[in-house]
């Protein structure tokens, strides 16, 4: 028993998800498949894959095609897939850890080509899977398991960091702001060339409990009350956005689509038989 | 009476897991907790706003259109 959406994008028998009570991550998924389903894509055109991490069992849970590969590895095979069948739509589902830290590589070099996927990030800024390690996003000075004094990271700012790798489409939603985030995920998939929205989602259990943040009630308050949009930051001085959170498009240009480009490629080689 | 759609609320309790985020947010304070699950406890007061449903981790909580054959 559950909703149309529901019904329609996930695998029931799956469900109950894994994920723990508060997880933002179930909001997350549910924007992605709403997203979707704003669009009206053809399901059998859509591919869903994932890395490793707690943000990567969404690829278990979305009834589409779907791969759940290697830690890291997501915007890899999705890069094979687009290539082999540019027509698809590959949407990438992956968290800090699996996009910025093992495939940081993969990141940045997808968006270098401008390869037209769509990356979600979950991002919970710490581990969770394996026990709340800090991960490339988890604040300066905030506790992990790895970090008990405190984190001396700095932190990534995912979009930027795609922004300035080539990604022709940049933003930031989060769990609270669901219909805000679920337009965003709907303007990333449309895009020609390589999109990323950073999805800030919360984790009480290990992110919220080592920081005492509260539960998801309280971290999702936080949300509400600290997340400025976009066009309004650009009127506020630095010093007035110390500590907030930016959310909306960041940033939008077109650039040359890397499949695209590889066609062009194989017909001036003489073409090839489809 | 003509043929129109009206949305109601419906719960699934077995995926509840009791974040109680529904019930924070709920504009009318229609939804509460009982027992660690979700629980309509003003049915009356709902404006279908849908914000439980978008937000519900675990998809337990949802507007259900029905037809309305009277």
């Amino acid at each position: 028993m559950a909703s149309r959406l529901i019904e329609t994008y996930m695998r029931q028998e799956h469900l109950p998800h894994i994920w723990c009570g508060g997880c933002g991550h179930g909001i997350l998924m549910r924007d992605v498949a709403q997203a979707i389903d704003n669009l009206k894509l053809n399901p059998k055109d859509v591919v869903i894959v994932s890395g490793i991490g707690c943000s990567s069992r969404a690829a278990g849970y979305m009834n589409f095609d779907t791969i759940h590969t290697t830690h890291g590895r997501a915007i890899a095979f999705a890069t094979g897939i687009k290539m082999a069948k540019p027509r698809l739509k590959v949407i990438v589902v992956t968290g800090d850890g699996d996009a910025t830290a093992i495939g940081g590589n993969h990141l940045i070099h997808a968006a270098r080509r401008n390869i037209d996927l769509t990356v979600v990030v979950f991002n919970n800024s710490i581990y969770g899977m394996t026990g709340g390690q800090f991960s490339p996003t988890t604040p300066t000075g905030d506790m992990a398991t790895t970090a008990p004094y405190g984190s001396i990271d700095p932190n990534f700012d995912i979009p930027r960091l795609a922004e300035a790798a080539g990604a022709t489409y940049t933003a930031r939603g989060t769990a609270y702001h669901a219909a805000q985030t679920i337009r965003l995920i709907e303007n990333a998939i449309l895009h020609e060339g390589f999109s990323l929205v950073e999805c800030i989602s919360v984790c009480p259990t290990y992110y919220g409990r080592k920081n005492h943040k509260g539960g998801a009630v309280e971290m999702m308050k936080w949300q509400r009350d600290n997340a400025v949009p976009a066009a309004k930051a650009k009127t506020l001085r630095p010093e007035e956005l110390a500590g907030k959170l930016v959310y909306g498009e960041l940033s939008c240009c077109e650039r040359p689509e890397y499949t695209q480009e590889y066609q062009k490629i194989i017909e001036k080689a003489g073409g090839a038989e489809r | 009476m003509e043929n129109k759609t009206k949305k109601t609320l419906a719960v699934n309790t077995a995926w509840c897991k009791g974040c109680g985020i529904c019930a924070a947010f709920c504009p009318q304070g229609v939804l509460e907790l009982k027992k660690q699950k979700v629980f309509v406890a003003k049915p009356e007061k709902c404006v279908t706003c849908g914000l439980c449903e978008m937000r519900c981790p675990d998809y337990a909580v949802w507007l259900e259109e029905e037809k309305d054959d009277d």
